[in-house]
């Protein structure tokens, strides 16, 4: 039955598979315990680190958790506060007790309007997943330039690369300011050249960032770059 | 489904009018990953069947009276396409899809941990785009490797299977004209792994014999499916893409 687990190797399993037998393992996300047997209950790759069992999702809707860092789009406005867009099931809320800026009832519209972006973080998150965010902190702030890509949310690991390696070298090349979003969105801002490439770069990344020719692939993509900024 | 002694559905070699065994499936063919506008979704081509599968969510739910407070519901739209058999259908809802969608829901949401998502809608979509007796069962199989490909996490897969009665014999998966002239038909929805059953329905009479030897041949076939969705799901993202 153990058709998910073979030593070292990664295996991918689907939901219902036994990953193997429990045998004072933890389980972790992604597998339950069922008669004394780790089944897996997503589609993923088994990983198994610390003693823990769990399975990395292929796919995976953005589960909000206290702490991320999300870029949200505004959704609804409210006098004293907004319902923001974070790419999950529900809207996040952002009262105006947790805005950078002071904001009088009723005018909330004036700093934040329907369709416009923030770098925000989750303040809270409660069982029956409502959401608040803050912008009070660092860094917080509208978001009035740039653009604003979406990204899987399970790839956003390959995206950053080891210690971040992969993000650095497109912030290097593209001389773009790039800040990933928990939520599966990337803000890109700099050239609309830079913008462009990086665009594709993290196409690149999220296709080939786990793969031992990424770095070829990444090469070949930045020889693109130089190309067209001397053209 | 109440027979018709004249017409003969066995040929006198024991084999069906279309060369299969008793307990022979149709051919299945699962492809996982089609819509790229769908956060999961599948196709599955059972004999001349033809089914596709969305998957949308979890989303939270609208209208706000069918939520529900500790838990996710499933809303399962099944639909026949209008050219899907040889008389057009008329296109919409009607009393067979409105059952099918229910049952389907129902079993749905005995695998989805629909605990993990309170509040929240799953919206699955299963269109049957060409129809030849057991439209539901590769409806609830597409639907459940579109559920898989969505990442809803679920306790186990569902495989719709269907076994019936021709000429006062039991037989597997009928096929249109084993449908419409047989004697009975016995679709259920199995979990391969747990064995259990996740819905069951029968139309027209079989013996409790004939009835274990039904299950017993759609466990048979659920087993036999199953391996063809693992296959579908993996082959999607081994290989390089994982």
């Amino acid at each position: 039955m153990s058709q998910g687990r073979s030593g070292a190797e990664q295996r991918l399993v689907t939901p219902g598979m036994a990953i193997g037998p429990l045998s004072g393992m933890r389980v972790g996300s992604g597998a339950i315990i069922h008669n004394d047997e780790i089944i897996a209950t997503k589609l993923g790759w088994v990983r198994e680190f610390n003693g823990t069992i769990s399975v990395d999702p292929i796919n995976s809707p953005y589960l909000p958790r206290s702490g991320d860092l999300v870029i949200a789009t505004v959704a609804e406005v409210r006098n004293n506060l907004w319902f923001m867009n974070i790419n999950g099931s529900f809207q996040g809320l952002l009262p105006m007790s947790l805005a950078p800026w002071k904001v009088e009832f009723g005018h909330a519209r004036q700093h934040m309007d329907i369709g416009d972006s923030a770098l925000a973080r989750v303040q809270e998150v409660d069982e029956c997943h409502n959401v608040v965010l803050t912008m009070k902190g660092v860094g917080l702030r509208r978001l009035s330039q740039g653009a604003v890509v979406e990204v899987p949310v399970n790839h956003l690991d390959r995206i950053r690369g080891l210690n971040n390696s992969n993000l650095d070298r497109m912030k290097d090349v593209s001389d773009c300011r790039i800040i990933v979003g928990e939520n599966g969105r990337v803000w890109i801002d700099g050239s609309e050249q830079g913008i462009s490439w990086t665009r594709e770069a993290l196409n690149i990344a999220k296709k080939h960032g786990h793969k031992t020719d990424f770095d070829k692939i990444m090469s070949q993509h930045e020889s693109n770059y130089v190309n067209k900024g001397d053209a | 489904m109440g027979g018709y002694g004249d017409i003969q559905l066995l040929r006198e070699d024991g084999l069906r009018l279309d060369g299969r065994k008793l307990d022979e499936s149709r051919p299945v063919t699962i492809q996982a990953g089609i819509l790229p506008a769908a956060d999961g979704s599948a196709m599955v081509t059972h004999g001349l069947n033809v089914a596709v599968a969305a998957v949308y969510g979890p989303m939270e739910a609208h209208p706000r009276k069918i939520q529900r407070q500790d838990r996710a519901v499933i809303d399962v739209r099944y639909n026949m396409a209008p050219f899907s058999t040889s008389d057009r259908i008329r296109p919409g809802f009607n009393r067979r899809s409105r059952e099918i969608s229910k049952v389907t829901a129902e079993a749905l949401e005995s695998v989805v941990l629909v605990e993990r998502y309170p509040r929240s809608k799953i919206r699955v979509e299963i269109e049957i785009l060409a129809a030849e007796a057991g439209t539901r069962c590769a409806g609830i199989t597409a639907a459940s490797v579109a559920l898989a490909d969505a990442g809803i996490p679920m306790r186990d897969m569902i495989v719709g299977v269907a076994s019936g009665k021709i000429e006062d014999t039991v037989v597997l998966d009928l096929d249109k004209a084993e449908d419409n002239y047989g004697q009975a038909d016995l679709p259920a929805g199995i979990l391969p792994n747990t064995g259990e059953i996740a819905f069951l329905q029968m139309d027209g009479d079989l013996s409790p014999e004939e009835f274990d030897l039904a299950m017993e041949y759609n466990f048979k076939a659920a087993k036999e499916i199953h391996e063809i969705m693992v296959e579908a799901l993996q082959s999607r993202y081994q290989g390089g893409d994982k």
